[in-house]
């Protein structure tokens, strides 16, 4: 129990410390934020308008508070381009960032499993050597130049899938592709070492020596002592699908919550890009948390 | 393969000889000089060449920035244009020359941030452990909490758009992974028995973090400087993409991709070179990062 509680502790903490820092950059870095958003040929008139509707004529203290105690009730601040609240934007996108989100990760567990597994199989073996340099590949290509690749090969050139847009399932599957295979390059070489480091133990010695067959340690024995590592591993790679989302969501023109920064950012509606950051940064650190917790189901040793 | 099976399967066919001059390849002269392998040749040369176009590329760009030509717009790559030109008639190639500088100094600039920011505070906090080291690396998990790309979008956002500031906002990314890896590097080296033998004997603790532990965690701060390089260019390249990074008269990788993509359909070779040059440089200071990592901590 002591250690939940000291998890949950912490996870608010960290989401308090979020709050601040993000509250901070974006309020206090520029300076003057209402001159910020009026661009550079507004007039005094204007700024002091802006400024008066933002909030931002108290005290930057007062404002930090004032911005905690509306978010305590669950109030993200008014939309400056559409006057919505905030909140209202973030609901209103987030069905098409989920499905983006899900169909990727079925993509890069699926791939990044298999082929991490045929590596460390085949260790220091030519597809060992192949998968590697492969993933080398794949995690350093921009995500936005693979998802134009994509387009190139799929849309244009074949003419198989539509490229941009965002509703129907034959559209979601280009950018799930991009956004899976950069994570499962990233997944399979954590699944190789994982997997080598088991195959290792002196317990699957043992396995062989009893006449288990091959594929038998491998499905049963092997995997389920490689993916305790991994669930670790996957709170980091969450960081990676969320950072992500913002570029492919932009490159195939979906709907969703990364889009919704990217043109916040590009009209400077500083309420909406506040409201995004602290929003996925919540749902990154929320990951994290259930991952911590889930290793008292998978490692008892934990709970003394 | 096995050389008597393989004779046996074809009578006709030397293996044998072939196999003897295998042997004496893998064994003999080539055998002791394994950092000419390709996997070390390649990414240098790619290193070199990008070296090469920033500081030379008034002499390796056959066209100028602004050389438009008019009779050439959006043309596929041909023997005048080997990357097909832009929808001003500019020289892809040419561009792509131009555009080495602003992704090195991109990569110089926001590492130096964070190595020597995230360096010293990690060397620091890891010697002199206790309150300041549990205070900063809170603060080190909640600048971590917010995911990398939405980080270097807010920094970039709230400062206004020029070089210094973009390579500002990634270098602040970057900096807790710094701090971790010296931090971690450091808590290991204090732990030494030679530390305490120099404190007892009454070297001050100035002299003991410069000249005892520092030297210790230069092999893996090496490493983590090459691989965030490529995390910069990378970031860098993001920034410029969705249009918040420099946007001045030098081309730029990432913008230069950016405005192929609204070209994607008509003119293949506008957003598939820029992302390829991007793609060579990334992969090719990965690559030698791990051949350094696997060389300096065996």
């Amino acid at each position: 129990m002591l250690f939940v509680t000291r998890r949950l502790l912490a996870a608010c903490g960290v989401i308090l410390g979020t709050i601040t820092l993000v509250f901070f950059i974006l309020y206090w870095l520029p300076g003057d934020p209402a001159a910020l958003i009026a661009g550079d040929d507004a007039s005094v008139a204007m700024v002091a308008n802006i400024r008066a509707k933002l909030g931002t004529t108290a005290p930057l203290w007062q404002q930090y508070i004032t911005y905690l105690v509306h978010l305590a009730h669950g109030d993200f601040g008014t939309s400056f381009t559409t006057n919505e609240p905030v909140w209202h934007r973030l609901a209103a996108q987030l069905p098409a960032t989920l499905q983006l989100t899900f169909c990727a990760s079925l993509v890069a567990l699926t791939l990044g499993l298999t082929f991490g597994m045929l590596a460390a199989v085949n260790r220091d073996g030519w597809l060992d050597h192949f998968l590697q340099t492969l993933s080398m590949f794949f995690t350093s290509m921009p995500s936005f130049w693979m998802g134009l690749l994509l387009i190139l090969i799929f849309s244009v050139g074949l003419r198989w899938l539509p490229a941009v847009g965002s509703g129907s399932f034959r559209q979601v599957i280009l950018p799930a592709l991009c956004l899976g295979l950069n994570v499962s390059a990233w997944l399979s070489g954590m699944v190789r070492n994982s997997v080598i480091e088991v195959l290792e133990e002196p317990f699957i010695t043992t396995l062989r020596g009893k006449g288990l067959r091959e594929r038998q340690i491998l499905a049963t024995h092997v995997l389920r002592n490689a993916l305790i590592p991994l669930v670790t591993m996957f709170g980091l790679l969450a960081g990676e699908l969320i950072s992500s989302t913002v570029v492919v969501e932009t490159i195939f023109a979906r709907q969703g919550l990364g889009r919704l920064l990217v043109e916040s950012v590009g009209v400077k509606d500083i309420p909406v890009v506040m409201g995004v950051t602290i929003f996925a940064s919540g749902v990154f650190v929320l990951i994290n948390l259930l991952v911590d917790l889930s290793y008292l189901w998978i490692d008892p040793r934990i709970k003394a | 393969m096995d050389t008597t099976h393989a004779s046996r399967l074809m009578p006709g066919r030397d293996f044998g000889a072939r196999a003897v001059a295998r042997k004496a390849v893998r064994s003999g002269r080539f055998r002791t000089l394994p950092s000419l392998r390709l996997s070390v040749v390649l990414p240098s040369l790619v290193l070199a060449t990008m070296l090469a176009c920033a500081f030379l590329p008034n002499v390796l760009a056959p066209y100028g920035i602004t050389d438009m030509d008019n009779d050439a717009i959006l043309s596929p790559p041909t023997q005048h244009h080997w990357f097909g030109t832009d929808h001003f008639g500019r020289d892809i190639f040419s561009l792509l020359v131009f555009g080495a500088e602003r992704s090195l100094v991109m990569a110089t600039g926001t590492v130096l941030i964070a190595a020597g920011l995230g360096g010293t505070l990690g060397l620091v906090i890891g010697y002199v452990g206790g309150a300041a080291d549990f205070v900063l690396m809170r603060l080190v998990d909640v600048w971590m909490s917010v995911p990398q790309i939405l980080m270097a979008i807010i920094i970039a956002t709230a400062l206004r758009p020029s070089v210094g500031h973009t390579i500002m906002a990634v270098g602040l990314v970057l900096v807790p992974q710094f701090v971790r890896v010296m931090r971690g590097k450091v808590i290991a080296v204090r732990a030494r028995p030679f530390i305490e033998a120099s404190r007892s004997i009454g070297t001050g603790h100035a002299t003991i973090l410069f000249r005892h532990v520092l030297p210790h965690t230069l092999a893996p701060m090496f490493v983590m400087v090459t691989l965030g390089m490529a995390i910069a260019i990378l970031l860098g390249s993001v920034l410029s993409f969705i249009g918040i990074g420099v946007i001045d008269d030098r081309p730029d990788w990432g913008f230069l991709l950016s405005q192929g993509r609204d070209y994607v359909t008509v003119a293949w070779w506008f957003p598939t070179f820029p992302g390829l040059a991007i793609t060579a440089l990334v992969v090719s200071i990965n690559t030698l990062a791990n051949k350094l990592k696997a060389h300096l901590t065996p």
